[in-house]
């Protein structure tokens, strides 16, 4: 097969890019890894005829080639080096053409790498609605590119910028300026000399941002180090030059190329929706009320109607798991087919509606400019604890899973900001909590109504548990913004976009991703873990476990049926590895008031805390005989005794005691393992398990000592 | 010396250069030019951020930000 030529599509945050990229690939779409960094890499095929196919590259919004975090640094280490795996044939720069001058910064730039770019002007109708109109024909001419007019939301424009498209392939032209602004022909020589003759502004790129890009060896980078001082070359200053230099050179270009209406009226300006809505949004106690608003709507969703589907999935794994048990002989591998494997996938998909729903308001809130604005209001708070106006949306995100929340924190410039971010997330009660809670909860609060009857107490103390997650996490970021040190000051500039129409489309497609990534990254952890899980279950040191079903029909002649299997599945556990781990680590958490079947539920979970509930039905010995399930658990563990007491095991210290462990506890390899992957480092997945470890076995015992 | 911090909601002024070198990079490519004027149309509770209109679209800040605006109102 020949190799299909690629695109890459580029532009500032909210120009478009985005809906363009789903208009050309539609449901053609695929997430990756770039080779080197975890970025999720968005790739789609774009049918240009019938045996014409294009491999379109969606690349993360930027202003400028220049980086100023990580998820930017990806675009010059692609675009940047020729050798990249991913290093398109050409570039579509989407620009807002209702803000032409600021996006064509980025083109500007783009174009003078030598790369052949085409302009796809995007926002046209709303630049009328203000009154600019543009001649794209002489703005083609002007800037020596192919421009193409394009309507990204409604798909209109198409067929033009497939053209355009079609015609820079072939000429392969990159237009260039050569340099913005000029240096000696000296410095260009050597860089060249000892890299490669290339255009001199991508020499100049390698020369100002080397420390960033990944294609230069330590000696390159020194030797690099050693020309700019030779030459006495300050990068800083000449960024800045470069940048004011590009924009005299554009604002001749715009004013040649688009007429203002509104000044030849001279009219006031209209206030434009965006102001009126910002009136209401940015309000000092409006603004506050409506984003609590839209959280207790989320909130409902992900509680409340994510579980119909929830219910339904676990069913139909429930009924696949029976159906196999019931077709296939009994043996070790249909054993581990359905308590390993598939209660391990099913574990998986069962997180699926409350992350769609998740998604779903928060790509709604993106999309439509809300966002931004939720970051505006919320970041003097969030700056007093060493967060950010940015961290909103990972926090939010970890109510579903905190592995896609602490992919989303590239986004936060600064790294102290981000790193703070990413250690605080998943203190915030993830989904696979929930069903730990539920239980416990049911288990030891009364169900009755509280609070001027207006609240349920079961509801309000989960309510409590979440927000004690949310202000644990506050708290946990004040105590690192006083230990961290900060390399770089934190800023918040940031665009403040128009409100726009979300939509759905593109909406559904950031759900589709997103549910992809968490099944495919997180989804290969716990099952692994699930099997493994299931092999210290099933196996025991020695012959005590083969022996584990004698023993109990010797001491329980009487027995016979589900009685006598569940107290030998009880038995066997008792003796597996997994029992060896509970009995060994008693001691440790004997504080807390937890017994050795609590430490098999603590050691499995340390993995996956959603296992909890599965271990416990386990570990009490339920068979699969009683229809619902849930409240069977419950039942065995109410029943449960505590040998020294004489009362029931599971009383408000312990189930209190729990609740808190589980609120607090670090369990989840795969928010470790992302942790790892996004700082590149160990120690702060380490620093993450120990103090989270540690605050969950404090608060753990204190509550256990007040309340027993 | 006037910075954008200075500016009551409404209120306008031109840039006339930077104090901080490393934001002014960030700020220039966001199209804070010298000579561009800047209203300021908001500040988020408790008085930051701000955000202003710059170049056709509005952007927001915060206040230690923005003082290293300088403004001139000619």
């Amino acid at each position: 097969m020949a190799k299909i030529p690629k695109i890459a599509l580029i532009g500032n945050p909210n120009a478009g890019k985005s809906s363009l990229f789903n208009t050309l690939t539609g449901l053609r779409q695929k997430t990756g890894n770039f080779p080197g960094v975890t970025m999720d890499k968005l790739t789609g095929i774009w049918q240009l005829g019938p045996k014409n196919e294009i491999e379109v590259l969606d690349l993360p919004g930027i202003y400028s080639i220049y980086p100023k975090s990580i998820d930017e640094e990806l675009v010059i280490n692609i675009l940047g080096n020729p050798a990249h795996p991913d290093y398109p044939d050409m570039v579509i720069v989407v620009a807002d053409a209702s803000n032409l001058k600021r996006n064509l910064l980025l083109f500007s730039q783009v174009r003078d790498l030598g790369i052949p770019t085409v302009l796809a002007l995007n926002m046209i109708d709303v630049a009328e609605n203000e009154g600019y109109v543009i001649n794209s024909i002489k703005l083609a001419r002007e800037l020596s590119v192919e421009v193409a007019e394009v309507n990204a939301k409604k798909g209109i424009g198409v067929n033009g910028l497939k053209l355009a498209v079609q015609k820079t392939l072939k000429n392969r032209f990159a237009s260039n300026d050569g340099l913005p602004l000029p240096v000696s022909d000296e410095l260009i020589d050597e860089i060249q000399a000892a890299f490669g003759e290339v255009d001199p502004y991508r020499s100049l790129l390698w020369l100002m941002e080397h420390d960033r890009m990944k294609m230069f060896t330590k000696d390159q980078c020194a030797d690099l180090d050693r020309i700019m001082v030779k030459h006495d070359f300050e990068p800083k200053k000449y960024k800045s030059a470069e940048t004011v230099k590009r924009y005299e050179f554009l604002t001749e270009v715009v004013d040649r190329c688009v007429i203002n209406l509104n000044r030849q009226w001279d009219a006031v300006p209209v206030k434009t929706w965006t102001d009126r809505l910002d009136k209401l949004f940015l309000h000092p106690v409006g603004g506050y009320l409506f984003f609590l608003a839209i959280l207790f709507v989320m909130f409902q969703a992900v509680f409340t109607w994510a579980t119909y589907p929830m219910d339904a999935i676990d069913a139909g794994v429930a009924f696949l798991n029976d159906w196999l048990k019931g077709i296939l002989p009994e043996s070790t591998f249909r054993g581990l087919l359905t308590d390993g494997l598939i209660a391990g996938i099913g574990g998986v998909l069962i997180f699926i509606p409350q992350i769609a729903f998740l998604f779903f308001f928060i790509s709604m809130l993106e999309e439509t400019g809300y966002m931004s604005r939720v970051m505006f209001i919320m970041d003097k708070l969030m700056r007093r604890f060493g967060l950010n106006g940015k961290s909103v949306v990972p926090l939010l995100s970890s109510v579903a899973c905190a592995v896609p929340a602490i992919m989303s924190t590239r986004s936060i410039g600064s790294r102290k900001d981000r790193l703070i971010t990413i250690l605080v997330t998943p203190l915030m009660s993830c989904s696979a909590r929930l069903p730990i809670y539920t239980v416990l909860i049911a288990l030891v609060v009364p169900e009755k109504n509280t609070l001027f009857g207006l609240f349920n107490l079961q509801g309000f103390v989960l309510f409590i548990l979440y927000m004690l997650g949310f202000f644990m996490a506050l708290f946990s970021a004040y105590i690192m913004k006083l230990i961290l040190k900060a390399k770089e000051k934190s800023y918040f500039i940031m665009e403040l976009p128009t409100y726009k129409a979300p939509r759905f489309k593109h909406v559904s497609y950031t759900i589709l991703n997103n549910v992809k990534v968490f099944v495919f990254e997180a989804g290969k952890v716990i099952v692994a873990i699930s099997i493994i899980l299931w092999v210290l279950a099933s196996y025991g040191p020695g012959n005590s476990m083969k022996d584990a079903s004698d023993r109990i029909k010797i001491q329980n002649p009487n027995l016979s049926g589900v009685e006598l299997s569940n107290k030998i599945a009880g038995e066997k556990l008792e003796n597996s590895y997994a029992g060896h781990f509970g009995k060994f680590i008693e001691p440790a958490i004997r504080p807390l008031g937890y017994d050795w079947k609590i430490g098999i539920a603590l050691i499995t979970s340390f993995a996956a805390r959603e296992v909890f509930v599965g271990t416990m039905s386990t570990i009490y010995s339920l068979g699969g005989e009683i229809d619902n399930e849930n409240a069977t658990i419950k039942n065995r563990m109410r029943a449960e005794i505590n040998p020294q007491t004489g009362k029931p095991m599971y009383d408000l210290a312990l189930g209190f005691s729990l609740l808190i462990f589980y609120a607090f506890a670090m369990q989840c390899m795969s928010t470790l393992a992302t942790t790892y992957r996004e700082t590149k480092s160990w120690k702060y997945p380490l620093i993450q398990f120990g103090y989270m470890t540690a605050l969950a076995y404090i608060s753990a015992f204190l509550v256990y000592q007040a309340l027993s | 010396m006037r910075t954008v911090a200075d500016l009551g909601i409404g209120e306008h002024g031109f840039i006339s250069g930077f104090t901080d070198e490393k934001l002014s990079l960030k700020l220039l490519e966001m199209g804070c030019l010298p000579g561009t004027e800047v209203i300021l149309t908001h500040h988020a509770p408790f008085g930051d951020p701000i955000a202003i209109k710059v170049s056709g679209y509005t952007l927001s800040m915060r206040r230690e930000e923005a003082a290293t605006i300088l403004i001139n109102n000619i």
